[in-house]
């Protein structure tokens, strides 16, 4: 490095090409470093039940979700009690954003994480420390290696009714709804485990893991492979068929129809 | 504009001469020709509406003829072995399993029924909206009347072909439709339950009714509706075109080209435009994956399930009807919550169908009409046209209640409620305000044709009055906007015996209701007198002072 800046020394200190150099080797230090800082911490995630995992997870615990959950996880009038919900709820509440609310309303809705997912982890880590739970899914059901066939009987059977044959949401009462499916293997299958918000519970009796592979691996094929027949319009069926045909199909030779005939005036 | 001359046949004709002459000795085949040849057709683009019905039912014909190539109308249970790895070694009908294979395992096959879906769905969005065009111009009126019939026939051939081939598939969002109407016909009274097994065979959904609905799809209800459609066509040619009063257009002629040469290209060329608009909307954009919606099974019911859009307003109706209008009555259950809405569908399709001969018996108007109404100089009927298409309108979104609260962050309730609410006071609203606009829209063309159009100029009189000057319209401008029918409302009469039945007294009413609020078209007299008005009353008169001072700058 110190080579690096004699040479440039030696071209003058003050050639453009020496403040690109200096950008570029600042900003490669701080990204090595952080990359082995966060390799660290990667290794550490891996074992979410160590002490100090609990331990961040309970200051950020008290710092971001006691005024709801209370102190000790027992809840209050405006959050549920978290004592056993497991690592599993806490990853896909915090994971997909939906926790912390973002506004009481009908139901929490999808936004942007609040926390890194080391940080998710030690919450989920803290929570499950205090009652036991569904933990986090085993990685071996997440593969999207199953049968996508069984997995796409299954799903129309027991999630198209609320999710839409396509995972594209659908509406429930109340100003309820369900959710367009695009989440990770891992929130899904969290999902399905934990029964979030208005979800039903879909446990190991109900759906065996392997199933619940399936039907990941059924919702990663059709995410990962283009749709057959050209762009889906949202996969919604025949209303925006409908609409599609009528404002942009007729639309389209109704505009023709009016070009014809004014050329003739 | 239609001279067409015959060319005086020649000694030296060639091949195609004595070709022709071949036939038409031996068919008379040039009197047909001559008829239909020279029909002449006036160039508004809402008179080519029901053109890009017709072609798009020539592009259905031709792509539906393909796809019964491939297609297996049998319910027979099979393992489908195609290409779709998601559907691999899935139990389904022969039916859904030939149509996965059409889409995927048949060249062009996903390409063709794209298309015939497509297809379908303008081909009854363009038979909506020249039907709309008919009504709002009032062409439906003498000679016309049986006409309108027809083309009303068409479109309930139109559903009914769009209803049975969308439930050909056998997939489980036609399924869950078959289930909808398995349920509107068990809910009629007394029979309801022998129709429906007749209907299936048996119990719900049983192995025929695939069958039985593509018979009906391929054979039946195009050979009606291709009877029909050539019926309108030559209704069509017989009435001669209707047209928009304008310069040189009467009552007594046709102002336009004749079909040949002139308009049989252009028609030609616009088959192929329509045609391309929807092999380009067949390419881009995937319509009825059936691939995702799977087999049918009776258990599974998708969030978002609809039928195609033209079936809409009969779903809509069921979603927006009250919950728990059932009686028991001689040990039989009434479902009014299925009997309601028929009904409502029931006017939906037969109060339009004889509204022409409600309207003649209203009017008691037997002139001929073959000037075309603008909306606006009909004011009731405009506005019960809107009323109507108001009512379908609500029902029409009903049938889509889920997604407006998915999209637009609502409570289905709420949704539901409003539509409910709209579906009986929206069609009385919509006539109120149509029927006010189109008065006022007369009253401001009766303004325009008397005093001419705000120019914008500003001008200052010697005296130092500002005045803005009114440009007068020329003939052709203003003809378009005085030439329409006044009507009056019926008096109430005795009739031969010196009485006056319930009947004239209820035509009285409503004719009054018809024709009692109205602006009289102006007359020629009345153009006159305003513009020698504005000499002898420019002392007096400040309310014409624009249009005074118009004409003093002129002159």
């Amino acid at each position: 490095m110190s080579n690096a800046t004699k040479r440039k020394n030696r071209a003058g200190r003050r050639s453009p090409l020496a403040t690109v150099a200096l950008l570029a080797i600042g900003l490669l230090s701080t990204g090595g470093a952080y990359a082995l800082i966060s390799g660290g911490t990667a290794e550490a995630q891996s074992d979410i039940n160590s002490q100090q995992m609990i331990d961040e997870g309970e200051k950020l615990f008290s710092a971001n979700c006691a005024s709801c959950h209370g102190l000790n996880l027992e809840g209050s009038e405006s959050g549920p009690s978290l004592i056993g919900v497991g690592a599993a709820s806490v990853d896909f509440q915090v994971g997909t954003g939906r926790m912390p609310l973002a506004q009481q309303g009908p139901q929490g809705e999808e936004k942007p994480e609040q926390f890194t997912d080391e940080q998710t982890k030690a919450l989920a880590a803290y929570v499950a420390s205090l009652g036991p739970g569904p933990g986090l899914p085993d990685p071996r059901y997440l593969d999207g290696e199953g049968d996508a066939a069984n997995g796409s009987e299954l799903f129309r059977i027991n999630c198209a009714m609320c999710h839409n044959v396509a995972g594209a949401g659908g509406a429930l009462t109340e100003g309820k709804y369900a959710p367009a499916i695009d989440a990770t293997p891992a929130h899904i299958y969290e999902a399905m485990v934990i029964g979030p918000q208005n979800m039903p519970v879909f446990n190991d009796a109900n759906l065996s893991p392997e199933d619940k592979r399936d039907i990941i691996t059924y919702l990663e094929f059709n995410r990962e492979s283009p749709s057959p027949g050209g762009y889906v319009l949202g996969s919604l069926g025949p209303v925006a068929e409908g609409l599609f045909a009528w404002f942009f199909g007729l639309g389209a030779i109704v505009a023709i129809a009016v070009w014809l005939t004014a050329k003739s005036n | 504009m239609s001279t067409t001359t015959e060319p005086k046949r020649t000694r030296t004709s060639s091949y195609t001469a004595a070709a022709a002459n071949y036939i038409d000795e031996r068919t008379t085949i040039s009197a047909v020709v001559k008829e239909f040849g020279r029909k002449i057709f006036p160039d508004h683009w809402s008179f080519m509406l029901g053109e890009v019905a017709l072609y798009s039912f020539v592009v259905i014909l031709l792509t539906g003829t393909f796809l019964t190539f491939f297609y297996d109308p049998s319910m027979a249970e099979t393992h489908y072995e195609g290409s779709y790895v998601p559907l691999k070694g899935v139990e389904m009908s022969v039916a859904m399993a030939s149509t996965l294979d059409i889409s995927f395992d048949i060249r062009g096959g996903l390409l063709i029924r794209q298309i015939h879906h497509w297809g379908a769905l303008l081909f009854i969005a363009a038979t909506g909206l020249h039907m709309l065009r008919v009504f709002f111009t009032g062409t439906f009126r003498k000679p016309r009347e049986l006409n309108w019939v027809i083309g009303f026939g068409l479109f309930i051939l139109a559903m009914g072909e769009g209803f049975t081939g969308y439930s050909l598939p056998d997939d489980l969002l036609s399924g869950n439709g078959l289930r909808i109407i398995e349920g509107l016909v068990m809910g009629i009274p007394v029979i309801g339950t022998w129709i429906s097994f007749l209907l299936f065979g048996g119990e719900f959904p049983g192995t025929a009714i695939v069958g039985r609905l593509y018979t009906l799809h391929i054979l039946l209800l195009p050979a009606v509706l291709v009877a029909l459609l050539a019926l309108h066509l030559v209704f069509v040619v017989v009435h001669k075109h209707t047209q928009f009063a304008g310069p040189g257009r009467t009552n007594e002629n046709v102002l336009g080209v004749p079909i040949l040469p002139t308009f049989a290209a252009k028609a030609g060329g616009f088959f192929f435009i329509v045609f391309g608009v929807i092999v380009v909307m067949a390419t881009f954009f995937a319509i009825n994956p059936i691939w995702n919606y799977g087999p049918y099974d009776p258990s599974p019911v998708s969030a978002g399930t609809q039928p195609d859009w033209y079936i809409g307003f009969a779903d809509g109706a069921l979603r927006l009807i009250p919950p728990g209008l059932e009686i028991e009555f001689l040990n039989r259950t009434w479902s009014f919550n299925i009997l309601i809405p028929m009904v409502a569908l029931g006017a939906i399709i037969v109060l339009p169908m004889i509204y022409p001969f409600l309207e003649h018996w209203i009017t008691r108007d037997n002139r001929e009409h073959h000037i075309a109404d603008r909306p606006r100089n009909a004011p009731t009927r405009t506005g019960i046209g809107a009323a109507g298409v108001t009512f379908y309108g609500v029902l029409w979104a009903a049938a889509s209640s889920d997604l407006i609260a998915t999209h637009f962050d609502l409570a289905m309730e709420h949704v539901i409620h409003f539509l409910q609410a709209a579906a009986i006071l929206g069609p009385v609203v919509a006539y109120l305000i149509t029927k006010r606009v189109c008065l006022a829209l007369m009253k401001k063309d009766r303004e325009i044709a008397l005093h001419g159009i705000e120019s914008g100029r500003i001008v200052k009189l010697p005296g130092g009055e500002f005045i803005e000057v009114h440009e007068q319209l020329d003939d052709y401008d203003r003809w378009k906007l005085v030439s329409y029918n006044d009507y009056a409302p019926l008096m109430i009469r005795p009739n031969s015996r010196g009485k006056i039945t319930a009947a004239t007294r209820v035509r009285a009413g409503l004719s009054r209701w018809f024709f009692e609020d109205r602006i009289a078209p102006v007359t020629r007299r009345d153009v006159e007198l305003s513009h020698g008005e504005h000499h002898a009353a420019a002392a007096i008169e400040g309310e014409h002072q624009s249009a005074i001072g118009a004409d003093r700058n002129r002159h």
